[in-house]
């Protein structure tokens, strides 16, 4: 690939980048959140059209408009999210031929399955998967689904295969069985693997070459072996204008909230403790899929406890659903603003008292209307909540807008711990600078503070004391003072 | 040029708002000057206009209230329904709830001859065990709103069937095992089905579900539920609660319908509310976009009904036969659907 530059509304998310695997070989892609990885790698299969640049395949240069068009030429993508590629109900052999079976039929009316089971199964056998191909795939672990992608890949004659992330859903052996399937691949079938991982000791270890990408430009392209960890990092970070944080600064009382040894019921955080003081900002920081937003959740009760203890002012909590975590005076702005955080088809005044309807009730449970929309109205003047009125309905609000509503209506619950997942997450700057301003209001009031957020500047321009998470666990905690973008990425990336 | 098509696109645009808030009212108004028109040949077929909208035996007072008290079930029903549609559920087992409330008290009559507050009591807490069942399928097993209730219809419907040995109960007649039975239907609770007490019944409970569902704390909590039930839940609402309290509501107001249908007919006869179902249905339906409100919401419902009852009634007085009339109650439906879907994608 060469030259290759594609642009959005209001960015340019890739800009003149080479890029080029030769087969049998393995290829790390690598960069921080929104670096081009995943653009870089749709361009190839696909999935948008609208680059320029060129792309050139065994020295011809080729046109990549459709998915049809990578899938012809034998690249394949193998997502992250095996599940959306995967047809639940239907068995293994129909998986791995479901292409063929889609493409190549032609006139064919009638299906001949003797022909397609015995064809999986000579797949199954390249992926090293012994696997009964009558057997459904939802009934399939998250590994065999990668291999039976994999295999998929190989029924459409692949000689690329991408591999976005798939380690981060495995265990330690899955991921070294994985590893194994890859290096057989590349060395006795000829076949080229781009693999795209957060996790830099993965990619010491697999890949033979890598290429950097940030701010959607190649920063490096060289051998995987003369390059160090330390450096890998350096580059991914590179320079960057910092962002302005209103200093706070607040004496920290003592410790307010505990946890300890938590974890969630199915594995999403574990053995997790750590504690936030009064008028503390605690961040909490790790790459995307580290568990930070699990944490989150299973904090508020939002995902079932699996064991472990959380302690607020010495008393320990008892929470299974998020309501019982709002009575003991826990509040969580959630990730998903639309989809979890507001009600969008609601006005304003019922949003932000969503969740203290209690008080404003009268006797028999009726709705004090007069003194809700009064506190809208201080809310609104308060927190700079730009809507003509608190009548308007959330969906007209702008996303800075719609996050304050989000943060505003656990200002009027009045909780005492406050958990933030990715509050500045499509929020301009300016409206940036006030959510800042209000966590740091929160804490000169005494209040704890979680603030989650894979944006390490963020984290390092606003938290007293940093949690770095990696593989649903905490990994590190860090003085933020004390700190580094670099020595936090080392940490998030799995270094020791 | 462009102007001019601008304004009318906007004007067009402006006509369809009004037609989709206001439609079901306008529609209510034409149709009774509708029937009253058809029907004044029995009067005076060269009637004018308004004479015809006075004399008319369709705009009969005694007429308006027949419309009236044959809507009161429907709407007692369907404002259950609607209660159930604030969560963003569907509860289809009215019809059952309301046979199985009606063979449950005229039994408690004519089998064991109990007094009126105690029948009507045990009836109606018995009648909740139905919520149960629903709220155990949907909130505990998850299973779909829609599915659930539709299991939860047939359990019923076959409940209330096997408790009468797969007949009907009626004063006089003896009892499963040919005892006779010397038990009598209250005077009291034969009132409930009479007007003007079944009509002052339904408007009661239209006014305490308008009350209850718009300006109390619980009504908010229902209305968000269904909204966005993540946001709620997130939002320390707490959900599972409170789609449990629409299913036993939505019984519970049922049981009511039940009971009203006991009173009418003196009898239990098999599937006797399941004639209910479909109407009911329509009717929350139709309520939906009454006002441009676009939620479920009680007034609506009751206006649904009254247009379901108007159409029915004069349908009737036309001489339509009662056995086509379902064609035209199952496109009033559709009609009703088609307001709110199609306006809802875009």
């Amino acid at each position: 690939m060469k030259n290759i530059s594609i642009e959005f509304p209001g960015v340019k998310a890739l800009s003149n980048v080479d890029f080029s695997v030769e087969g049998g070989t393995i290829h790390a892609l690598i960069g921080a959140n929104g670096a081009g990885k995943s653009t870089l790698m749709k361009v190839l299969g696909g999935v948008y059209n609208h680059y320029t640049g060129e792309i050139f395949f065994d020295d011809e240069k080729v046109e990549i408009c459709h998915p049809r068009d990578a899938k012809k030429l034998g690249i394949a993508v193998v997502h992250q999210e095996v599940d959306t590629a995967l047809i639940p109900y239907l068995n293994v052999a129909e998986n791995i031929m479901l292409d063929v079976m889609a493409n190549e039929m032609g006139k064919k009316q009638f299906v001949n399955w003797k022909q397609i089971r015995d064809a999986a199964r000579g797949f199954l056998k390249r992926v090293n998967l012994d696997l009964n191909v009558r057997t459904l795939v939802q009934d399939v672990s998250l590994a065999d689904k990668q291999r039976i992608l994999v295999a998929r890949a190989l029924a459409g004659k692949s000689d690329f295969i991408i591999l976005d992330e798939p380690t981060a859903p495995l265990s330690q052996t899955e991921t070294e069985e994985l590893f194994a399937l890859m290096r057989d691949l590349a060395q006795n079938q000829h076949i080229g693997i781009v693999f795209i991982s957060h996790r830099l000791p993965e990619i010491f270890e697999i890949c033979e070459h890598i290429t950097i990408l940030r701010d959607g430009e190649v920063v490096a392209d060289q051998r995987v072996d003369s390059l160090t960890q330390k450096e890998v990092i350096e580059h991914m970070l590179g320079r960057r204008f910092s962002e302005i944080f209103p200093k706070s600064d607040v004496e920290i009382g003592e410790t307010i909230f505990e946890v300890k040894n938590l974890s969630e019921e199915y594995g999403a955080v574990k053995d997790v403790s750590f504690s936030v003081g009064a008028g503390e900002i605690v961040g909490v920081t790790g790459l995307v899929g580290a568990g930070k937003t699990e944490l989150c959740k299973t904090i508020f009760g939002a995902f079932p406890i699996g064991a472990g203890e959380i302690f607020l002012k010495g008393k320990q909590l008892k929470i299974r659903e998020p309501h019982e975590a709002v009575r003991q005076g826990i509040a969580l702005v959630p990730e998903e603003r639309r989809k979890e955080g507001i009600l969008v088809d609601e006005p304003v005044y019922i949003n932000t008292s969503a969740s203290s309807l209690h008080n404003f009730c009268r006797a028999f449970d009726f709705i004090d209307t007069k003194a809700e929309r009064k506190a809208a109205i201080k809310l609104i003047d308060d927190l700079g909540i730009r809507t003509p009125s608190e009548n308007q309905k959330l969906a007209f609000l702008s996303g800075g807008n719609q996050q304050k509503v989000a943060v505003g209506k656990w200002l009027i619950a009045d909780a005492e711990i406050y958990v933030f997942d990715e509050p500045t997450k499509g929020v301009d700057v300016g409206a940036k600078n006030e959510i800042f301003e209000l966590i740091g209001n929160l804490a000169s009031a005494g209040k704890g503070i979680i603030y989650a957020s894979s944006e390490i500047p963020e984290i390092l321009g606003i938290a007293d004391r940093t949690y770095v998470m990696y593989d649903q666990t905490i990994a590190k905690e860090l003085e933020t003072a004390k700190t580094s973008e670099e020595e936090i990425l080392f940490y998030s990336a799995g270094g020791k | 040029m462009a102007a001019t098509t601008d304004k009318t696109k906007q004007g067009a645009a402006k006509l369809l708002d009004f037609l989709s808030k206001w439609g079901t009212v306008l529609t209510i108004f034409i149709l009774i000057a509708f029937f009253a028109q058809k029907t004044s040949i029995y009067v005076d077929p060269d009637m004018s206009f308004f004479d015809a909208l006075r004399l008319s035996p369709f705009t009969s007072s005694a007429n308006v209230i027949t419309i009236l008290r044959s809507i009161s079930i429907v709407t007692v029903i369907a404002i259950g329904i609607t209660i159930s549609l604030t969560v963003d559920g569907f509860d289809l087992s009215v019809g059952s709830v309301a046979t199985f409330a009606d063979t449950l008290v005229i039994s408690m009559f004519v089998w064991y001859g109990m007094e009126t507050p105690a029948a009507v009591l045990i009836t109606l807490f018995v009648i909740l065990s139905v919520a149960v069942v629903n709220s155990f399928l949907i909130v505990k097993l998850r299973i779909f709103d829609l599915l659930a209730t539709l299991a939860a219809m047939f359990i019923f419907e076959g409940v209330a069937l096997t408790y009468t040995g797969g007949g009907s109960i009626s004063q006089g007649m003896p009892r499963l095992d040919g005892t006779p039975t010397d038990g009598t239907i209250p005077e009291v609770f034969r009132l409930l089905g009479q007007s003007p007490y079944i009509i002052i019944t339904m408007l009661v409970i239209v006014a305490l579900a308008h009350i209850f569902l718009n300006y109390t704390k619980h009504g908010r909590y229902l209305y968000v539920v269904g909204g966005n039930e993540e946001a709620a839940r997130l939002s320390g609402i707490p959900v599972k609660r409170y789609r449990t309290l629409a299913y036993f509501l939505s019984a519970f107001l049922a049981g009511i319908g039940g009971l009203m249908l006991a009173a009418r007919i003196g009898s239990a006869q098999v599937n006797a509310g399941a004639g209910f179902l479909m109407p009911a249905v329509a009717a929350a339906f139709i309520g939906y976009s009454v006002g441009g409100i676009k939620k479920p919401n009680a007034i609506g419902t009751l206006i649904g009904a009254v247009l379901v009852g108007i159409l029915e009634n004069g349908l009737i007085m036309m001489s339509v036969p009662y056995y086509s009339l379902n064609i035209v109650k199952g496109l009033v439906l559709a009609i009703a659907l088609a307001i709110t879907y199609y306006r809802k994608t875009r």
